[in-house]
């Protein structure tokens, strides 16, 4: 009696995680390995059209065959039929990870005190724990890249798949410096300086990044020599960019900043990528010349002036796509990087079209990042990040059935659905009994 | 000569005089033809026309034909939806909070009315016609909001006021009035112990005010009598008359506890005109909301930015509605106010609620938490010409806004937005500034001076 006591006791334990946090679809609580056949949908390829009735099998990670006909062979069978699969999306601008609670100094780790940090490392400070992560991957977001603000030179950004339970494990391949480009703009109202002292902030600041840029040259090429140099650890981050191991990542937003920015990258060697953009619309065909490529965003923002038609932001991502300028979007959110593909839906109804703005989150950014033979696009051979919905993911009726990292299959619950399904029909409810 | 000069001079005053009082918001005409119909409290209607006559939707339905001298819009292919109702904003207002005192009753957001502000127009680039101007969240009770009907261009701030919508006050309970008095100032609340002994305190000290005006007044009536009035007290007063139904308290408040305990404040003053905005943990009283107040109006999906809003979820809405609460989604911000119609869809993706449910969130739901739903927030005959016209579905992530109607009168034409739509043009900055993090969330505005760092600033107006 007692043994079997314990034995049920023993069952009831094991079963509570399952009654207690029962996911939407009442599978799993874990990211699960394995071999996963995804059948019959139509898959939106990006860069191979569009298939239907197509299968996928993801093996070790990958997306190892695709086609009409494929056998399950030993692996998992999901049953795909009417559903849409699309490769999963890339934010190339957040803070996720990198904070908790934006009003707790304690949970804030984006910004390091100094003006030239650039070997600040945000990937070391990326919490896999997050609670938002899992609020952010059912939405079909997989990948982000995590980047550090404020000062001259922020610190080194790091793209990131959103699986894993170490730093190292998420990290997706690509890392950048990031610069802030001297701004003539205001940082908001409560910004009181004149525009003398403006213009003053911004000649130093450029004098400051002119003479770290050469130091760095000096240090690149003195190291290259084989000589031995002094610990600088912020001049040796700095000759990874001039060497072209890391590229820089310019956040850039006022028209004539932009310009200034273009001026200042040429004769320079390095991969430049060009991030914020806020008004490239104005200037959208030097940037176009210039071929840096473009992270921009939050596309749902408010225009920059006064004087700015309403959808200046909404229609800016489009403006520049057209004149021929390489475009990736960004929420720049954190705790809301989920909203990344209502912020391309906005995108694409102002002007840049659905395909368009479907790259803007897909291959752009992974060729902006050198990943494009990996992430981006769902081909044989690719990183099986991937999503299957209901409908176009973009719309917010649609719902999202599956999402794949990694080749890994992500639990669809987080703590909003953990509270939806604990509070829709609260027990006890208005009375006790 | 001199006398003529008097006459002229009286006459002008005279004129003046007659022009304010006489001062009314425009109303118009226009037949919309052959549109999908919204009509979110009767469901959708094929192929149906809208009529608005000075300013009164006067028929719904198909063949109408518009009476001479009526504007006809071919909404072929198109939808039509009642003017989108923001239940909590800060646009076209000057200042925003007057954080002196814990509670500040007496002050009202009508006297720092802006209609030259261009959230007014951005906000009808988006479908929103009606948007309540409220109070900042520094004090336990704040100042009396607005209602603002978006008529762009008029200049009489008074223009711009919905004079019809009854009063409603802010509340404020949780981080923002104990930061504030608490931290900022140096007294009670510090705590959510002190805000609620703050509302008790106010409204019994509200009932002896009453009181003693009642006996002032019975002693009036007596022959001969020598009493004195009471000094009169605007702050006390308006408890008063919140006390007596005359007012809608809008409650700014984030988590379940707090929220609870104003439920119990309420109740224990007789109070039922009450509404929670932000309203976070709002989910977990949910069947409380519903039995006892006029509901909740709530973000879609914003939480985190806060330690107050940690433990929150999409899901908010859609189990607030499915408990039987009243539900409204808010903007709280000018760049949100903009689009709405996609926050109510959000509820569609978080709880899977119907075309009508979730367009019942932004236009009859925050309509019935302003008391306005006999006038505005469905389109119904006899009721007020607040009409949007959009492309594609205004639940779809491709909607855009086309046309946005006040009173029957256009203010807003997409084919006809210009480069530039300022009203005003600010003669002392020769350069234009660019703001590229805009005050999008304005609740602690105005409360800079009690707090030493921008970031703190920053930190606190998310």
């Amino acid at each position: 009696m007692k043994r079997f006591n314990k034995t049920f006791l023993t069952f009831l334990i094991a079963l509570l995680p399952i009654l207690s946090w029962a996911q939407i679809d009442g599978e799993f609580i874990k990211p699960q390995g394995g071999k996963f056949l995804l059948k019959n949908a139509t898959v939106h390829t990006i860069t191979k059209g569009v298939m239907a009735n197509t299968s996928i099998l993801i093996e070790d990670g990958k997306i190892a065959k695709m086609g009409s006909n494929l056998t399950a062979d030993g692996a998992e069978e999901i049953d795909c039929s009417g559903l849409v699969i699309y490769p999963g999306m890339i934010d190339s601008g957040t803070t996720l990870g990198l904070v908790e609670v934006n009003s707790v100094p304690e949970t804030v780790d984006y910004q390091e005190i100094g003006n030239v940090t650039p070997n600040m490392q945000a990937l070391t400070a990326v919490n896999p724990n997050s609670e938002a992560i899992p609020v952010t991957r059912v939405s079909g977001v997989t990948t982000t890249l995590a980047v550090p603000q404020g000062g001259l030179f922020s610190g080194t950004a790091a793209l990131i798949n959103l699986v894993g339970y170490t730093p190292d494990q998420m990290f997706a391949g690509f890392k950048g410096v990031v610069m802030n480009f001297p701004s003539s703009a205001r940082r908001g109202r409560w910004d009181r300086r004149s525009d003398d002292d403006i213009k003053k902030d911004n000649e130093k600041a450029l004098k400051d990044a002119n003479e770290l840029w050469e130091k760095a040259i000096s240090y690149n090429e003195l190291i290259s020599k084989g000589a031995e140099l002094e610990y600088y650890p912020e001049i040796a981050q700095l000759a990874k960019v001039v060497s072209g191991e890391l590229a820089l990542i310019i956040e850039v937003n006022a028209a004539s900043d932009i310009q200034n920015a273009i001026k200042w990258t040429e004769g320079k060697n390095a991969r430049f990528i060009f991030s914020g953009v806020k008004e490239g619309w104005r200037v959208a065909d030097e940037i176009a010349k210039s071929k840096i490529p473009v992270i921009t965003g939050p596309v749902q923002d408010l225009p920059s002036r006064e004087s700015d038609r309403y959808d200046a932001a909404y229609s800016n991502a489009g403006k520049m796509a057209k004149a021929g300028v390489k475009v990736a979007l960004r929420t720049n959110e954190s705790e809301n990087v989920r909203n990344l593909p209502f912020h391309a839906a906005f995108a694409a109804a102002y002007g840049m079209g659905k395909e368009e703005a479907w790259k803007a989150v897909t291959i752009n950014p992974a060729e902006i990042f050198g990943l494009q033979d990996q992430l981006g696009s769902i081909e044989e051979g690719k990183i099986a990040n991937l999503i299957v919905a209901t409908d176009d993911p973009f719309e917010t009726r649609a719902q999202i059935m599956h999402v794949f990292i990694n080749g890994f299959r992500i639990p669809l619950s987080n703590r909003h659905i953990r509270l939806y399904q604990e509070f829709l029909d609260r027990s006890p409810g208005l009375k006790t009994n | 000569m001199k006398m003529n000069t008097k006459y002229i001079f009286i006459a002008l005053l005279l004129s003046l005089s007659l022009n304010f009082s006489w001062a009314q918001a425009p109303k118009g005409s226009v037949l919309i033809k052959n549109g999908t119909v919204l009509t979110v409290t009767n469901g959708t209607l094929e192929n149906t026309d809208v009529l608005v006559e000075n300013g009164i939707i006067k028929q719904i339905g198909q063949n109408l034909s518009a009476p001479s001298g009526v504007m006809t819009v071919d909404a072929t292919g198109k939808y039509v939806m009642p003017g989108i109702i923001d239940a909590h904003s800060h646009i076209a207002l000057d200042v925003v909070n007057e954080a002196t005192s814990p509670i500040v009753a007496e002050v009202r957001m009508k006297d720092v009315v802006n209609p030259y502000e261009i959230g007014i127009y951005r906000a009808l680039a988006g479908g929103v016609t009606i948007s309540h101007a409220m109070h900042g969240s520094a004090n336990v009770v704040g100042g009396q909001n607005a209602t603002l009907k978006h008529r762009w261009g008029m200049n009489n701030p008074t223009d711009i006021i919905m004079q019809d919508a009854p009063r409603t006050i802010k509340f404020a309970l949780g981080e923002n009035p104990t930061r504030v008095h608490g931290r900022g100032n140096g007294q009670q609340p510090r705590t959510r112990m002190g805000v609620e002994a703050i509302l008790r305190n106010g409204f019994n000290e509200a009932i002896q005010y009453k009181k003693a005006w009642a006996d002032y007044n019975q002693a009036k009536s007596q022959k001969g009598n020598t009493a004195v009035a009471p000094e009169y007290n605007e702050r006390l007063q308006t408890l008063a008359d919140i006390l007596d139904g005359k007012i809608i308290i809008h409650c700014h408040s984030y988590r379940a506890d707090e929220i609870y305990m104003l439920i119990n404040v309420a109740r224990d003053f007789g109070i039922k005109k009450l509404v929670f905005q932000h309203t976070n943990e709002g989910f977990k009283v949910a069947p409380e909301i519903a039995e006892y107040t006029m509901g909740a109006s709530v973000f879609a999906d914003w939480w985190a930015y806060k330690f107050e809003v940690y433990y929150s979820t999409a899901f908010n809405a859609a189990i607030l509605h499915q408990n039987g609460a009243i539900t409204s989604i808010n903007s709280d911000s000018a760049e949100l106010i903009r689009h709405l119609y996609h926050e109510a869809a959000k509820t569609q993706r978080y709880g899977g609620l119907t075309d009508d449910e979730a367009l019942a969130m932004i236009t009859i739901n925050p309509a019935k938490q302003l008391g306005i739903e006999d006038k505005v927030g469905s389109l119904e005959e006899g009721k007020q010409g607040d009409v949007v016209i959009f492309e594609g579905h205004p639940l779809s992530s491709y909607a855009i806004p086309q046309m946005t109607f006040v009173d029957g009168i256009k203010y807003f034409d997409i084919k006809e937005d210009s480069d530039d739509q300022r009203q005003r043009i600010s003669p002392t900055e020769t350069v234009e500034p660019i703001l590229l993090s805009e005050e999008n969330h304005r609740c602690m505005q105005d409360t800079e001076h009690l707090f030493e760092t921008a970031s703190a600033l920053f930190q606190m107006n998310q």
